[in-house]
Order: structure tokens, then sequence, then C-alpha cells
């Protein structure tokens, strides 16, 4: 299960890597939330799978899984989910403002 | 282009209903079960968004004449509060309680502080995405 | 239970929310956030303070006792940061009142300046490895609203970059997250360093700590700083001047914390690792701030210089050298906000940030003249300004440990900072003026006073460093020996 789960960050970010050097702009974006989800499995394996309960004291003995990892994951995607929100929003006002998503063409320091 | 979505109009009203119930079902059951503020204000901000598709934004905007950003902050606001709050009984910030009463209907229930705070979750998740998706598609 | 230490960060968060129901009444909005900042001056002062009699103070939050629960700390080192945060924003808040425009006010501006001081506050407080991600990302958050402010095609273009290069850098930070918890099985960062120190610092350890090294550089600037001048030149002056003021150095109060309480172990590698690319960044940044013509890029250098300056302090790691580094953020982080904010008026006053468009500017405003003589000769290290004591305490501190490249570096790179000043300085405020005393826009005194203010500043913490000497000797005393910051938390 763990390997399995660390070829699958692996290949997330095998592909989050193409998307973001690319040169569209909402492929950049699509990157770095599969960069993000990426961590997140990795975060999860990094807690390891022991465990088959809910993490409620008092109830199904002391087998549970560690709550952790699943705490911090929530709390990633919540700020990946406002980071990427944001950012679409961005871009597109970029595209409305400058007439491209091209990130070739956006560089530099022509029309400033 | 004007498409007729009769179909669409129809089955959102009663669909939006359902999935309010289901949002504050999940919302009272997030205490010791899977749920919660996060996900029931996400549920909710879904049926915005359905509201949204089916009709178009200016009806929905006189039918529902509240500011989003307003929600947002008054969510993000009741967190806060809710943290601080504690702060006032001479606890740690963010502490949480509860207590139960017997009340008539239902018979033991349990109240806890934490609700409060889930409230002000909801209330944050359903404005800044219902926000970000007006911001969106306002001046297409 | 320790529920002051809460409200550095809670105040200005609290504040920012409250505003946004007060959207259409900007003149309250103006006045409530520089009240509130003010008050957080206040407070934080006497949590300084009680932090010089109680000890090192900390909060865990909802009760849940370290290591199991988030909590902050607070000790000497951070909260001098988190003073001169809320020092430093109050007067660029004043500055911004009279600068920024009212379409600007009303779109939330003083929420997202709060909302970003409530994140920096917060990550020089938290206690918790997984808590400084969440802090760092707030004010990130808040600062990728405030680069775009405004909407200007300039600002569009370079805040795609700003926000890519950040989302990759926050990503390195939660994978260095997860191999940390996959291998240590705690967050909490006294509890951490605790098994550092008794397990002993692993290969896999020093790998881990390379990728926090990485991190923290993309965020201060260290080497990996080719996204800061172009970002940082983007935004309106007032914004400019917190970023230039306050962001590198949540970056570099990160890696000071993960450095000397975490991993230091192997000095030979990771601080190594630091001291070169420290000199580095001295090298390269001082290239940058004498090629440039354009009066933003050159500031904006100088910051990366000061970036590298002060990390010396850190790579050299002993107790005199972190000293000094303590000393030079602080009058770093005051200066560095005057300087943006000169820079900005001085673009503002001409129309154009290019050096060769200005000339004579200190016939028909003196005071802007004199001051940025004063910025120039405080980032120099002239003595009876700021600059100079931080600098003494670090060179003492490299001759101590003989890193004598460093020293030559740092005090080289300080010529560098004065000639490209130099530059700014006798080509924008002396020879002929272009314009007659009538056609120069006026300067208003509302602008010039949090300069003043400022100006003030960097000279009272040069003629007096006696008075924050306490405070800086305990926090650099805790720096060199994380015992003390171990004890404070487990002792309850």
């Amino acid at each position: 299960m763990e390997t399995l789960m660390i070829i699958l960050s692996g290949v997330l970010v095998t592909v989050a890597t193409y998307l973001i050097l690319s040169r569209n702009a909402v492929r950049i974006i699509l990157g770095t939330a599969l960069l993000t989800h990426a961590s997140h499995i990795l975060l999860m394996t990094m807690g390891g799978f022991g465990g088959t309960n809910v993490p409620i004291t008092g109830e199904n003995g002391a087998d549970y899984v560690d709550a952790l990892p699943q705490a911090l994951i929530l709390t990633s995607i919540v700020i990946s989910f406002g980071v990427t929100a944001f950012f679409l929003v961005l871009s597109y006002r970029t595209y409305k403002e400058l007439g491209s998503d091209d990130m070739y063409i956006l560089r530099g320091r022509r029309n400033e | 282009m004007r498409i007729n979505d009769v179909i669409l109009q129809s089955v959102t009203k009663v669909v939006v209903f359902i999935i309010f119930t289901l949002a504050i079902y999940l919302f009272v059951s997030g205490h010791n079960n899977p749920g919660g503020g996060f996900v029931s204000g996400l549920i909710l901000a879904s049926a915005f968004c359905l509201l949204f598709l089916a009709y178009d934004t200016e009806t929905i905007r006189k039918g529902i004449p509240i500011d989003f950003k307003v929600i947002a902050a008054s969510g993000a606001f009741i967190v806060v509060a809710c943290g601080l709050g504690s702060v006032l009984f001479g606890e740690a910030f963010l502490y949480q309680t509860f207590t139960t009463y017997t009340l008539p209907l239902f018979g033991e229930t349990e109240f806890a502080t934490v609700t409060i705070f889930e409230t002000g979750v909801a209330l944050a998740v359903v404005g800044v995405v219902v926000t970000i998706i007006l911001s969106i598609s306002e001046d297409v | 239970m320790n529920n002051m230490i809460v409200f550095p960060m809670i105040l200005p968060v609290l504040t920012a929310i409250f505003l946004v129901f007060i959207r259409k009444h900007i003149l309250i909005q103006r006045w409530i956030s520089v009240i509130v900042m003010l008050a957080n001056v206040g407070l934080s002062i006497v949590i300084l303070l009680h932090v010089q009699t109680e000890g090192i103070m900390r909060l865990d939050f909802g009760g849940w006792e370290p290591p199991f629960g988030i909590l902050f700390v607070a000790d000497s080192f951070s909260m001098l940061l988190v003073v001169t945060t809320n020092i430093v924003t109050v007067v660029c808040l004043l500055y911004a009142m009279f600068s920024v425009g009212k379409e600007f006010e009303y779109m939330f501006f003083y929420s997202f300046v709060l909302f970003l001081i409530g994140g920096v506050n917060a990550s020089f407080l938290t206690g918790d490895l997984f808590n400084l991600f969440v802090s760092f990302e707030v004010m990130l958050l808040a600062s990728y609203a405030l680069i775009a402010f405004g909407g200007k095609k300039i600002q569009l273009k370079k805040s795609i970059p700003y926000i890519a290069i950040n989302v990759v850098s926050s990503w390195i930070f939660l994978v260095a997250i997860a191999y940390v918890y996959g291998t240590l099985g705690t967050l909490n960062l006294a509890h951490l360093s605790q098994i550092i120190a008794e397990e002993g610092q692993t290969p896999i350890l020093t790998v881990i700590s390379i990728l926090f090294l990485i991190v923290f550089s993309l965020k201060s600037g260290l080497l990996l700083y080719q996204w800061l001048p172009a970002s940082y030149s983007a935004p309106p002056t007032a914004i400019a001047a917190l970023f230039g003021a306050l962001l590198t150095k949540v970056g570099i109060y990160a890696m000071f914390r993960i450095f000397t309480l975490l991993f230091y172990h192997e000095p030979q590698i990771t601080h190594m690792l630091i001291g070169v690319l420290a000199g580095l960044t001295l090298i390269s940044g001082s290239i940058g701030a004498i090629a440039s013509n354009d009066i933003r890029y050159i500031v904006s250098y100088n910051v990366i210089i000061a970036v590298g300056f002060i990390l010396v302090g850190l790579a050299i790691g002993t107790n005199t050298a972190i000293e000094g580094s303590i000393y030079y953020i602080i009058h770093d982080m005051i200066v560095k906000a005057l300087l943006f904010l000169i820079a900005g008026t001085m673009i503002s006053l001409s129309g154009s940030p290019k050096m060769n468009r200005m000339s004579g500017l200190i016939r028909n405003y003196p005071i802007l003249g004199w001051l940025f003589f004063i910025v120039m000769l405080a980032l120099a290290g002239i003595p009876p300004l700021s600059g100079f004591i931080g600098k003494v305490l670090l060179g003492k501190g490299a001759i101590e440990a003989g890193s004598y490249v460093l020293l030559a570096l740092s005090f080289i790179s300080a010529l560098f900072v004065l000639y490209s000043l130099l530059r700014i300085f006798m080509d924008c405020f002396w020879g002929e003026t272009m314009l007659s005393a009538e056609d120069e826009p006026p300067l208003r005194k509302g602008i010039l006073f949090p300069l003043i203010v400022l100006g003030v500043l960097t000279f009272a913490l040069g003629l007096a460093p006696e008075s924050i000497a306490t405070f800086v000797i305990d926090g650099a005393e805790t720096l060199v020996n994380p015992s003390i910051y171990i004890d404070a938390i487990f002792d309850q």
C-alpha cells in the first residue's frame, strides 16, 4: 500500500511539473493544484496506514488511525483551495486585461 | 441565445431543498460522526451554484438579496469570537466545552460550544465559495 | 495560561474581519486600523517585558498540552520581531492613508493589510511546524491579494510568477513536514528538538533539513531571490514597503528557528551551506544593485543584500554573531520600510522610476533628500545610526569564529550598498532641477510625517542600542541554547 501511494504521489508530481513548465496560465494553475494534492497523498502515507477505527476516544478500543495527518491534509486542502481559486480569478483578470494567457507574452518588462 | 431549461429549473426548485436538508443533516451529525461545518458549507455552496446555473445571476440576486462577502466575514467573525470567548472565561484560547440538557422532545441532548465554531466555519465557506464563483462569472 | 500572547495575531485578524462590515466608511476604517495597530504595539511591548521577568511564555490552544496540541510561544527574539513588525505597520498604514486612492481603500485594502500582519505575527509566535506553514499561507494569501491590488497591467503580470513560485515553495514545505512527521512522529518544535538531540541527527534528518533550507531560501530570498525584485517593484508604495520590510524577515526568522533549535548538530553541513548561500547572495545582490537603472529594482536588490548579511550571522552561529543578526534584522525592518517609502515617494513626485528622468529633487524637497541621506548612511553602517551596532557585533563574531571570507564579503557588500544608493542620491537629488518650484507637485505633510517617524527611529536605535540590548542578549541566548526553549515548553 505504501509503495503504491508513493508511486501515485510521484506520478502526480511528474504531471504537475510538466504542467507548471508549460506556457499556458491555466495549465500552470492546474499544475499547482495537482502538486499540492501529491503532497497530501505523501502526508497520508507518512502517517502510516495502521488502525482500523475512527479516532474517537472511548469507542472501538485502541486500534484507531492516526488522526493528525488527516487534520493536516484537511487544513492544507482548504488553503490550496483558496490559493487555486484566487489564482484562477487573477489569471482570468490578467487575460481580460492583457489579452493573453501565454507566459511568453506576459514575461519581461514590456508595456510597463 | 435563449435556452429553454424548464426541466433544469423545475428540478432545481425541488433539489435545492434536498441539498439544503443534506447540508443541515451533515452539519448536525458532524459532532460525533463524519460531517461538520466545512462539508456542509461546501454543500450549501453547491446548492447556490445550482441556483445560479439554473436561473440567471440577477434573478437569484433579487430573490436572495445578501452580500456573500458579508456572510463570509460574519462566519470568520464567529470563528474568531468563539475562540476568544473562552479567554473571557479564563480558559485557553480556542478552549471548547460541552454540557447535556434534557429537552422535552429530544430527550437527553448534548450542547457543545464547538457547534458555534462550526457554524462560523460553514458560513465562511459558503460566503467564500459563492463570492469566488460570482466574481468569475459576473463579467462574462 | 498566557492568553495574552495570542492577541498580536488575533487583534489584526479580528479587526480585518470587522472592517469588511463597514466597507463604506473609509475614514472609520483608516483610524480603526491605525488605532488597533497602535494598541498592538503597546500590547506586544508589554508581552516583551513580561517575557523578561517570567521567562518564555507559551499558550496551548484549547488547553491541549504539548506535544499533543498546537501552541504559541513568545520568547525575546520573536517578540522583538513582533514589536518591530507592528511599529512598521503603523507607519506604513499612516503613509497608505495619504497615498493610496479611495478606490483601493474601498476594496478592503486595510483588511488585507491587517490579515497580512496577522499572518506575519503568527509566524513569529508559533511553536509548531504545521502552524508555521498555516501562518505562512495566511500571510501569503494576503500578499497575493495585495500584490495584485488595483489590477494595473504590470501588477497582474508580476503576480502570476509570484504566486506560482510561492505555491511551489509551499509544496516543498509540505513535503518536508510530511517527511519530518514520518521520521519522528511529531511536529512540535520543542519536542522535535528533544528527539533529535536524544537520537542524533541522522543523515535522513540532515537531508530533510536541507529541504527546509530550500523552502526558507525561496521565501526569504537567500540566493533563490530571482522572483523578488520584479514582484516587489510592482505594487503601490505602501504595500511594497510592507513587503520589503516584513515578508523576507519571516523566512529569515523561520530559518533561525529551525537551524538553531532543530538541526544544529551537523553545522559542518547545514551551516556551511547557509554560509555559502549567504556569500553568493551578497555577491549577486551587490551586482544586481549596481546594475539597474530603475530605483525600484535597486531598492529591491538592497533587500537581498540584507538577507545575505543577516544569514551570515546564522552561518557563523556564535552568540555574538547571532546578537548582531538580531540587531540587524530590527534595524533592517525599520530602514527598509523607510527606503521603500522614500523611493515610492520619489517615483510619485517625478512620475518615472528611471534614475535618468529625475534630477535636483533636493532643491524642492529638502527633507526628503536628507532622509534619503540618513537611510543611506544607516544601511552602510555609519556609527550614530542603527546599522552600526549590528555590523560591529556580526564582524566581531566572524573574527572570533575565524570566518574571514564571510566577513570580507559582508563588509564589501556594504560598500556596494553605499555605492548603489549614492548613485540614486547624486543622480536624483543633486544636479539641475528639471522643473521650477511652482511646477513640481507639492509634498504633503501627511506623506512626510511617517517618513520622519521612521527616520527618528533609526536615529534612536543607533544612539541608544542598549535600550534593547537586554532583549537581544536574551534572544540570542535562547537561540544558542535550545534547552532553555525546550524546558519552557515542557516544565509545567
